[in-house]
C-alpha cells in the first residue's frame, strides 16, 4: 500500500508538471505576437518588459544563477498545418566529378548561404537542413510569394566587381548583357563542368584583348549590403541602389585598383549579366554603390543575396509542395474535433463496460494524453496531420493494456479469487501479452521512421514517432499508473467493493 | 466505367459462390465451436481475398499497374485549386497545361459546383512551370492562394520512394517473422506459431491490397506513401492480436492436459474474445471520429487503417489460430501434423 501512495504522489506530480507543458501558450500569459517579441526574437537579449514572448525551463543546479538545462517549451507546427512552402533542391552539377570532401564542403556553405538569405527574408521559423550529399530542403512557413522565395534561395547571386578600362564609350552598351568574366572561368571548373564547356561561350569576351574580362573582386568581399532609394546619379531621378561596404582585408585590391583605373569604367556584374557600368571618377576606398535597374524588391533581394554570399554550388528543384494557410488551420481544428469525440466515446466505453477499473483506465489515459502533449513539446515533436494521427490512434490502442488486464482480474475473480490476490496476479500474468504485443507495434514504427528518412516520404515519420511515442508512455500509464489507481480505489472501499461485485463489471455476483 | 460494372459483378459473383459454398458445406455443430468450423471461416477470408486478387489482375491487365500509383513514388505534381471566381472549367483548365506542355492531366472536381475547388495531376514541372500554369490560370480568375496547395516530385525522388518502400516492406517481413519467432521460442513449434501469425499477417495485407485496388478503379484512390504506412501498421496491429491469442494457448496448453488440442484452442479463444472485442473498439471509436470529422487529406489512410483493423481481428481468431490446428492435426498437404502424440505431457511444456 505505501509503494501505491508513493506511486500516486509521484503520478499527481507528474500530471500537473505536463499539464503546465501541455497547457497552450495563451493561457500562460504569453503573447508571441506582441510587437517586441520581434526585437527579442532577434536578439534574446532585449528586454521585453515584463512581456512574454516564449516559455523555458531552466534548471539550475549549481546556484550561480546561470541555467544548467534550458529547454524551450514550443509546439512546433508542420508546413500541412500552418502552411508554406516547402522545397528541394538537388546540386545541379554532375556530383561524380567531385569528390566527395570537397562537396559536402560546398554544399555546407551553400545551405549556410540559403539559411542567410531565408533569414533576411524575414522567415525566422524558416528551417534549411542538408539532406544526404547533394541536397538541401528548405522549409519556409507562412511564406505565400512562392516566386520571390525560390528566386531567392536558388539565384547562384556570383556578384563580380570586373575591370573594364578601354572601353570608355561602349561601357554603357555592356549594360543587360552577358559577359565572360576570370572569375566565371574559375567557378566553373571548380563545380567540375570544365572550361570548355558549350554555354561558357555565350558570353561577351573583351573586344580588346579577345580573351575572359578580368575580375578584381567577387560578392564575398562585400562586408554590407542594403538596398536605398533616392538620387544616385547625376539625373537627380530619385530610384533603387545599392550601398555596399568592402571588407578590411580587401579594402586595399579594392582601393588600389580603383585608383589605377580613375576616369575608366568598370562593370559590375551579377550571374554574368553586366548590371552597370559607371565610369570611376576618383578612387574608392571601403565601398561604394551599385545602380541598375532596380525596384524596391529586386533590390532588396539583390542585397539580401550579397549581404549572404553567392552559392558556390547551382541548385535546381527537384521536389516542392505548397500548403495554403487556410487549408492548415481547417485540418487543425478538424483534428482536433475528431480527437475530442474520439476520446470522450473512449472514456464512456470504459466506464459503462468496466465500471471501477473503468475508471482508473479513464484516469491512467488522461494521464497517457497528458504526457504525450508534453513529451511533444519538451522534445519537441513537430506535429503534422499524420503525426497528430498517429497520436490519436495510441490513445485508440492504449487502453488494450488496462483492457489485458482488467479481462484478466475478471477472471481470476470469476475463479473465486480474493480481490487483492485476484489485481495481483491480473497484472502479473498480463504483462509479458503487453509487452510482447508493443513490442511488435515498436518494431513497425523504428521501419516506418527509417522509411520516412527518405526525403519524398517525410511525412511518414511524423507518424511513426508519435505512435512510437504512444507505445512507450502506454506501457508506463497501463500498467504502473493503471496499478495505483485501482489499488487506491479498492483500498479505500475494499468491503463495499466485494459486496458490490457490478461495479468490477461482473455478473451476477 | 461500363468494364467497372462488369468486373464489380464478377467479383461479387465469386464472393458469393465461395462463400455459398462454405455455408452449404459446413460441418453440423455448433458456430460456439469456432476451430471445429475452420473450413468455413477459410472460406470466407478466401471469399475476400481471391476477388481482391482478381480485382488486381484486372488492374494490371488494364493499368499496367495492381495500383495508382501516386506521385509519391513515380513523381509528378498535383495541385488543389480553390477559384474565387466562377468561370473555370475542366477545359481550361486543360487548357492551361497544355500551354506549358503538359498533355496528360488528370482533372477531378472536389466538393459541390459551386466550391469552384479542382484537384489536378500532371507530370513533374519546374518552378518556373509551375508559376506560369498559375500566371495563366490567374487571368480567368484569381486564386484562392491561402487555400492552394501544391506537390512536385521529380522522377528521381519519386524513384528513390519507392525503393525506399520496398525495402521497408522487406525488413518488416524479416524483423516481425524473427520478433514472433523470438516471442514463442519456449513454446514447443515455435516456428508453427511464427509461420501461422504470418500467414494471417499477409492474409490482412491481401485484403487491404484488393480493397485498394477495387477503390483504385472505382473512386481513383492512389498508393502513396502513406498508404505503405497504414499497411505496416495493420501488420503491427494484426501481429499484436495474434500474439496476444498465442499467449493464451501457451498458457493454456499445460493448464488442461488430456483435453483435446482443438478444445484447448476453442477455449482460448473465447476467453480472450473480450479482450480483443473491447481493443478493436477502442481503436475503432478513434478511426470512425478521425474518418467523420479528421482533417480530409488524412481520410482515405484513416480508412485504409480502418479495414486493416478488421480484418487483423478477424484473422487472428479465424486464420492464424484455425490454422494452427489444422497443422496439429495433419491437415495441410506436405506439412506434417502431430496429432498422434498431442497428449503427451512432456510435448506440451
Amino acid at each position: 500500500m505505501k509503494n501505491h501512495i508513493r506511486w500516486f504522489i509521484f503520478i499527481v506530480l507528474l500530471s500537473g508538471f505536463c499539464l503546465y507543458v501541455a497547457l497552450p501558450a495563451s493561457v500562460k500569459g504569453i503573447t508571441p505576437d506582441d510587437p517586441i517579441c520581434a526585437e527579442y526574437k532577434e536578439d534574446p537579449s532585449v528586454d521585453t518588459k515584463g512581456v512574454r514572448c516564449d516559455e523555458h525551463i531552466r534548471l539550475e543546479l549549481n546556484g550561480d544563477f546561470t541555467p544548467e538545462i534550458d529547454l524551450a517549451i514550443s509546439q512546433s507546427l508542420g508546413l500541412d498545418l500552418v502552411g508554406g512552402l516547402r522545397v528541394l533542391l538537388q546540386a545541379d552539377i554532375d556530383t561524380a566529378t567531385f569528390d566527395t570532401e570537397t562537396l559536402r564542403t560546398a554544399m555546407g556553405e551553400t545551405a549556410n548561404n540559403i539559411n542567410r538569405r531565408v533569414n533576411g527574408l524575414g522567415l525566422t521559423e524558416a528551417t534549411v537542413q542538408l539532406q544526404g550529399v547533394d541536397r538541401v530542403l528548405v522549409e519556409l512557413p507562412g511564406v505565400t510569394d512562392r516566386e520571390q522565395a525560390v528566386q531567392t534561395i536558388q539565384q547562384t547571386a556570383l556578384l563580380e566587381f570586373v575591370d573594364f578600362a578601354g572601353l570608355l564609350n561602349n561601357a554603357q552598351s555592356y549594360e543587360g548583357q552577358q559577359i565572360l568574366t576570370t572569375e566565371q572561368i574559375a567557378l566553373r571548373s571548380n563545380r567540375g563542368e570544365g572550361e570548355n564547356a558549350a554555354d561558357i561561350f555565350a558570353g561577351a569576351r573583351n573586344p580588346n584583348t579577345n580573351e575572359p574580362f578580368q575580375t578584381i573582386l567577387t560578392g564575398n568581399a562585400l562586408d554590407r549590403a542594403s538596398a536605398e532609394y533616392g538620387a544616385s546619379s547625376a539625373s537627380g531621378i530619385p530610384s533603387w541602389y545599392i550601398v555596399f561596404s568592402i571588407k578590411p582585408e580587401f579594402v586595399e585590391t579594392f582601393a588600389n585598383f580603383t585608383a589605377s583605373r580613375v576616369g575608366q569604367p568598370m562593370a559590375i556584374v551579377l550571374d554574368g549579366e553586366v548590371l552597370s557600368a559607371p565610369v570611376i571618377n576618383s578612387a574608392l576606398s571601403d565601398g561604394g554603390i551599385i545602380t541598375g535597374n532596380f525596384d524596391q524588391d529586386s533590390s532588396r533581394q539583390l542585397a539580401l543575396q550579397l549581404q549572404s554570399g553567392a552559392l558556390p554550388i547551382p541548385l535546381k528543384v527537384i521536389g516542392s509542395s505548397e500548403v495554403g494557410a487556410t487549408l492548415g488551420q481547417v485540418s487543425v481544428e478538424r483534428s482536433i474535433r475528431a480527437g475530442v469525440v474520439g476520446v470522450l466515446v473512449v472514456l464512456a466505453f470504459m466506464l459503462i463496460y468496466y465500471r471501477l477499473p473503468g475508471v482508473a483506465a479513464n484516469l491512467a489515459l488522461i494521464l497517457f494524453i497528458l504526457l504525450n502533449l508534453a513529451i511533444f513539446k519538451l522534445l519537441p515533436v513537430t506535429l503534422t496531420l499524420p503525426a497528430i494521427t498517429g497520436f490519436l490512434i495510441s490513445i485508440g490502442t492504449a487502453v488494450d493494456g488496462n483492457v489485458l488486464i482488467f479481462e484478466r482480474i475478471k477472471e481470476e475473480l470469476r475463479a473465486g479469487k480474493p480481490l487483492s490476490i485476484a489485481l495481483d496476479s491480473g497484472f502479473d500474468r498480463a504483462w509479458t501479452s503487453i509487452r510482447d504485443s508493443n513490442t511488435s507495434t515498436l518494431i513497425i514504427c523504428g521501419i516506418l521512421f527509417l522509411f520516412g528518412q527518405t526525403p519524398g516520404a517525410s511525412i511518414v515519420s511524423g507518424f511513426a514517432v508519435t505512435l512510437g511515442i504512444g507505445l512507450i508512455v502506454n506501457l508506463f500509464t497501463a500498467v504502473i499508473a493503471t496499478r495505483t489507481f485501482l489499488y487506491l480505489l479498492v483500498g479505500v472501499g475494499q468491503q463495499a467493493i466485494e459486496k458490490r461485485q457490478w461495479l468490477l463489471g461482473i455478473r451476477g455476483a | 466505367m461500363e468494364n467497372n460494372t462488369v468486373l464489380t459483378i464478377v467479383v461479387l459473383l465469386v464472393a458469393v459462390g465461395i462463400l455459398g459454398y462454405g455455408i452449404v458445406t459446413r460441418k453440423k455443430t455448433s458456430l460456439f465451436e469456432l476451430v471445429q468450423n475452420r473450413r468455413l471461416f477459410f472460406l470466407i477470408s478466401a471469399s475476400v481475398i481471391v476477388p481482391g486478387l482478381i480485382i488486381m489482375a484486372y488492374s494490371t491487365i488494364v493499368t499496367g499497374a495492381p495500383f495508382r500509383l501516386s506521385v509519391d513514388f513515380v513523381g509528378g505534381n498535383i495541385y488543389d485549386f480553390t477559384f474565387t471566381e466562377v468561370g473555370v472549367s475542366e477545359a481550361i483548365l486543360r487548357d492551361a497545361f497544355s500551354q506549358v506542355g503538359d498533355d496528360n492531366v488528370t482533372i477531378q472536381s472536389i466538393g459541390i459546383a459551386t466550391d469552384n475547388r479542382w484537384s489536378v495531376r500532371g507530370s513533374f514541372q519546374s518552378d518556373e512551370t509551375v508559376q506560369r500554369i498559375l500566371t495563366n490560370l490567374e487571368t480567368v480568375s484569381p486564386i484562392d492562394r491561402e487555400a492552394f496547395q501544391q506537390q512536385s516530385v521529380s522522377p528521381t525522388v519519386g524513384q528513390e520512394v519507392a525503393r525506399a518502400a520496398f525495402f521497408a516492406v522487406l525488413v518488416a517481413c524479416f524483423v516481425v517473422t524473427m520478433f514472433i519467432v523470438l516471442a514463442f521460442r519456449q513454446v514447443p513449434n515455435a516456428f508453427r506459431y511464427g509461420v501461422c501469425a504470418v500467414v494471417a499477417m499477409l492474409h490482412d495485407v491481401l485484403v487491404v491490397m484488393g480493397v485498394t485496388s477495387l477503390l483504385g478503379l472505382l473512386l481513383g484512390w492512389e498508393v502513396d506513401a502513406l498508404f505503405l504506412t497504414a499497411v505496416l501498421t495493420v501488420v503491427g496491429f494484426s501481429v499484436q492480436d495474434t500474439i496476444v491469442l498465442f499467449d493464451r494457448i501457451r498458457e493454456n496448453i499445460p493448464l488442461h492436459l488430456g483435453e483435446p488440442y482443438e478444445t484447448i484452442v476453442n477455449r482460448s479463444i473465447w476467453e480472450t474474445i473480450h479482450r480483443s472485442l473491447a481493443t478493436q473498439l477502442n481503436a475503432f471509436f478513434i478511426m470512425v471520429a478521425i474518418l467523420l470529422f479528421g482533417g480530409e487529406t488524412i481520410q482515405q489512410f484513416i480508412f485504409i487503417l480502418l479495414i486493416g483493423l478488421l480484418t487483423g481481428s478477424y484473422s487472428s481468431i479465424f486464420t492464424a489460430v484455425p490454422l494452427l490446428v489444422s497443422w496439429q492435426k495433419g491437415e495441410i498437404p506436405f506439412l506434417e501434423g502431430d496429432i498422434h502424440h498431442e497428449l503427451v505431457p512432456s510435448e506440451a511444456l
